[in-house]
């Protein structure tokens, strides 16, 4: 039984009633509204993170200084700015915006589907997601303020309050954080039976577009890595509300086993996150290359080899922790190993562009940042991976800028390449062209000046987590206060021209031209219905597929795309 | 809900097995990873710590092998549900759909006597790591049997008046699971001494 | 339901689940006889091999791995895989007392009023104690 049709997809499916505004926007079980639900409560936390990262900059460039919007930053409220930077920016930004929103909006529609196969289960994801981000929010608030232990969260600091000093925050940060994760959970374990099981007739397994297939492996490497860090963050809470010492060696626990259940996690994570980017930019490339996507099995195959291989990568974070020298050299081995595949994918991309036919709208200049920005993090991460080097650079601002090397594009180049590609389809009006060109610029040129200032500082030494630099003479010379200053500059220029974006986006949705279902002249399926997409999404009639994704510019053909669904 | 609200990608099956039992698998296979992290945890520290071979000597071997008495009895009623659903006979699948949520009842009444018994005796979650474990580990497990126990039960009620009797299948494949972990942690806990 | 009915008509009678259960009850009895004779390989041998015996046997006939499609093995296995190599990587550490620069105080042999002993006391109020 391949493909077995229900008889009651004959059914027609147009049953409409009006509902009220609260339980169609709010209470909706409809993907279409959950996705928009997670993108923008996700926009709203990268707000939020912008903004703690504006101030601890500030803080950083100008040692003491009464922040506008802020004041005066403490030291123990530079640590909480720090760590719910980290923490918001990973688990509230980059995994509900680039796996949860483009996840539910896409998987139903390029899959020919109406729906979600558990669309009550996608409704109550995004609640547990919701109430998590409450939670988190909350923890500012209480007596102590919020957690301060870093993203982390290492014990002895996050696990005994004498030491952290936040009794209340270090505790809702976990509980946030754990809720988070099962909201993951409950929305993977729906994408993934959804793209098993629901896709239209004729679609095959090479015929799902890739981004799918990105966000789909993806989801499995957080359901299976996840696992172990929520037995161990229940570990966690139990020394830090019961007073067990799972974590405390003078007892008989041992810190470095969360070390190693929280980077057994933390590693794939950044695939988890990296692969939905990743495919963003396969889906994008075609298209404005009008040309055939470069080796789509082999990228497939690639992603999958990335996903198990990012298993056993995750001591690297850990090597001067104490871990087994002998053990370091494996994960040597295995982390700089890893970055062949990545280094392929790369590879994959530039050959889709070679000899295509480019357009350069907003959304394909998304996609090419994120190549060129991301393989800059890639290449700094081999001085990382290596042990010898690690010894050195460990902790430093050359580790921060590394990942923010790979991060930014993830998350944020990522997001509006997804974002700007996606938005007729969402809206049903094209976004402004030009706006959407000076936003880019206006981000992509800060971006770049705030980070390789703070290579250039990590490689000279400048350690992490540092409240103020003027307290170390070593640290505290001119020309290094000199580009911690450019480094905080770039980062409020880069703020502000986020404003065109936002005003981009509103006056786009009124006064934008329609879109029209097919704007770009792309081939996968949702692209067929209307913009924005009814409920139901294809109204009585599903598409049925006859070829892969990416077919543009074929020789037996007049047109330079051929969608899916097309017989011939 | 009656199914008539489903979406019509809920009825579709690409791959050959229906959706909820694919989607169950792939619970149990996070489950797997939970319980795997805590038990990995507690297995490095074990064969470290010579010295809990002390303090395992106080679990109650008794109590332990007659609540695996009682999960693997109430599992066979899980599976003998799912046979009765499958022949189309609701009454009787619900029936025994209660009686391995009675199962899982008893199960916790004999945790909680077996936990008081400890705790008088001085042996609490905090007088040794070995003790966190014991108690973290059973007790997250003790949370699943609960949480499985009330889904049984709402599953029978609607079993017993023949209503989506595909279900009784997948809480069985949870509860067998649950009743796996179990499995596992009887002589991890209590023999292995 | 019409689901779960269409996938077994491939296989018209069940398996005799009391016998199952039966056999597993006989498993349970041995794997507590078996520490009684206080050999530890014959204690380890019959806990835990008897473990993974029983484990199998309810995956196998009461969650019908083994009519299920392969792959929902695989996946099982990828998972038990996957804690192994957790198992694996993080062993060497967490079972160590004592590595580069730390020692975890409880287990560790060193002499009183050093940093490895366990009732050192970092701020000295005790420290003189043992001497």
């Amino acid at each position: 039984m391949a493909e077995t049709v229900h008889p009651a997809e004959q059914a027609a499916h147009g049953e409409h009633h009006e509902e009220g505004w609260v339980k169609k926007y709010l209470f909706s079980t409809d993907h279409k509204i959950i996705a928009m639900q997670y993108l923008f409560t996700g926009m709203a936390m990268g707000l939020i993170g912008a903004f703690f990262a504006y101030v601890f900059r500030m803080q950083l460039a100008f040692p003491g200084m009464e922040v506008p919007f802020f004041g005066v930053v403490s030291a123990n409220e530079y640590n909480s700015l720090i760590t719910n930077h980290g923490a918001i920016m990973i688990f509230w930004v980059a995994m509900p915006v680039l796996i949860a929103a483009f996840g539910n909006f896409l998987i139903p529609l390029m899959i020919g589907a109406d729906d979600m196969v558990f669309p009550r289960i996608n409704r109550l994801s995004y609640q547990i997601f919701f109430i998590s981000a409450l939670v988190l929010l909350a923890s500012f608030f209480v007596e102590g303020g919020g957690f301060g232990g870093a993203w982390t969260a290492y014990p002895p600091l996050s696990a005994n309050a004498a030491y952290s000093l936040t009794p209340m925050g270090a505790t809702l940060w976990l509980v946030a954080v754990a809720l988070e994760f099962v909201a993951f959970l409950l929305g993977g374990i729906n994408f993934v039976t959804t793209l098993m099981n629901s896709r239209t007739k004729g679609m095959g397994i090479y015929d799902i577009p890739m981004v799918l297939w990105m966000i789909i492996i993806a989801s499995i490497l957080f359901m299976a890595s996840v696992g172990p860090l929520i037995a161990g963050a229940v570990m966690l809470f139990m020394d830090q509300q019961v007073g067990t010492h799972f974590y405390d060696p003078t007892r008989g626990g041992d810190p470095l086993l969360w070390q190693h259940l929280f980077w057994f996690f933390g590693h794939p994570e950044v695939y988890v996150v990296l692969l939905p980017a990743m495919g963003i930019v396969a889906d994008i490339m075609p298209v404005f290359a009008r040309k055939k996507l470069f080796a789509y099995r082999t990228i497939l195959w690639t992603a999958i080899g990335t996903g198990v291989l990012s298993f056993t990568v995750w001591a690297h974070h850990q090597f001067i922790a104490g871990i087994d020298p002998r053990m370091a050299h494996v994960f040597t081995i295995t982390t700089l190993l890893i970055s062949i595949p990545i280094a392929e994918m790369c590879f994959v991309y530039i050959a889709t562009l070679y000899g295509g036919s480019i357009r350069l709208n907003t959304p394909m200049l998304w996609a090419l940042a994120f190549v060129a920005e991301f393989l800059i993090g890639g290449v700094t991460g081999i001085f990382l991976g290596a042990s010898g080097a690690d010894i050195y650079f460990h902790d430093t601002y050359f580790v921060l800028a590394h990942f923010h090397y790979t991060f930014f594009p993830i998350a944020i180049i990522g997001t509006y390449a997804g974002v700007t590609f996606w938005f007729p389809k969402m809206f049903g009006r094209m976004m402004n062209d030009t706006l959407g060109k000076i936003h880019f610029w206006g981000t992509i040129i800060p971006f770049n000046l705030i980070f390789i200032p703070l290579f250039v500082l990590g490689a000279a030494g400048q350690h992490r987590r540092i409240y103020d630099f003027t307290n170390y003479p070593m640290l505290a010379e001119p020309w290094m206060q000199d580009l911690r200053v450019l480094a905080t500059v770039s980062l409020v220029v880069m703020l502000a021209f986020q404003l065109v974006f936002f005003y981009n986006v509103i006056v786009s949705l009124v006064r934008g031209e329609k879109a029209g279902k097919n704007p770009w002249k792309s081939n996968t399926l949702e692209w067929t219905t209307e913009s924005p997409p009814p409920h139901g999404n294809f109204g009585d009639q599903y598409p049925t597929v006859y070829r892969p994704p990416y077919e543009y510019s074929h020789p037996d053909r007049e047109e330079d795309y051929w969608p899916q669904n097309l017989p011939n | 809900m009656s199914s008539a609200a489903r979406p019509i990608a809920n009825l579709r099956s690409a791959t050959g097995i229906p959706t909820g039992r694919l989607a169950v698998w792939w619970v149990v296979a996070s489950e797997i990873v939970i319980f795997g992290g805590i038990l990995a945890s507690y297995i490095m520290f074990r064969l470290a710590h010579d010295a809990w071979t002390v303090q395992a000597a106080n679990t109650n071997t008794t109590i332990g092998a007659i609540n695996t008495f009682v999960l693997l009895t109430s599992s066979l009623f899980a599976v003998l549900g799912h046979a009765n659903a499958v022949d189309g006979n609701g009454k009787r699948a619900a029936f025994f759909l209660r009686l391995t949520a009675l199962g899982g009842a008893i199960f916790i009444a004999i945790k909680s006597y077996e936990w008081y018994t400890e705790i008088s005796h001085g042996f609490t979650i905090t007088s040794n790591t070995f003790w966190s474990f014991y108690y973290t580990a059973a007790g997250l497990h003790a949370l699943h049997v609960i949480a499985g126990a009330v889904i049984l039960l709402l599953i029978a009620r609607d079993a017993a008046k023949n209503l989506e009797l595909h279900r009784v299948e997948l809480i069985g494949i949870y509860w067998h699971f649950v009743d796996i972990v179990w499995i596992f942690l009887f002589p991890l806990l209590y023999i292995a001494k | 339901m019409a689901e779960a009915a269409a996938h077994h008509d491939e296989h018209h009678e069940h398996p005799n689940y009391v016998r199952i259960w039966a056999i597993l009850l006989v498993l349970l009895i041995i794997s507590v006889l078996g520490p009684m004779l206080e050999i530890r390989v014959v204690t380890l041998l019959t806990a835990f091999g008897i473990a993974v015996v029983k484990a199998y046997m309810v995956a196998k006939n009461f969650m019908h791995l083994n009519i299920e499609p392969r792959y929902v093995v695989y996946l099982m296995a990828t998972m038990l895989v996957f804690m192994l190599l957790f198992f694996a990587g993080v062993a060497p550490d967490v079972m160590r007392f004592e590595g580069d620069n730390w020692v975890k105080p409880m287990q560790s042999t060193a002499a009183p009023g050093t940093l490895g002993h366990p009732d050192f006391v970092p701020h000295g109020e005790a420290g003189g104690e043992h001497h």
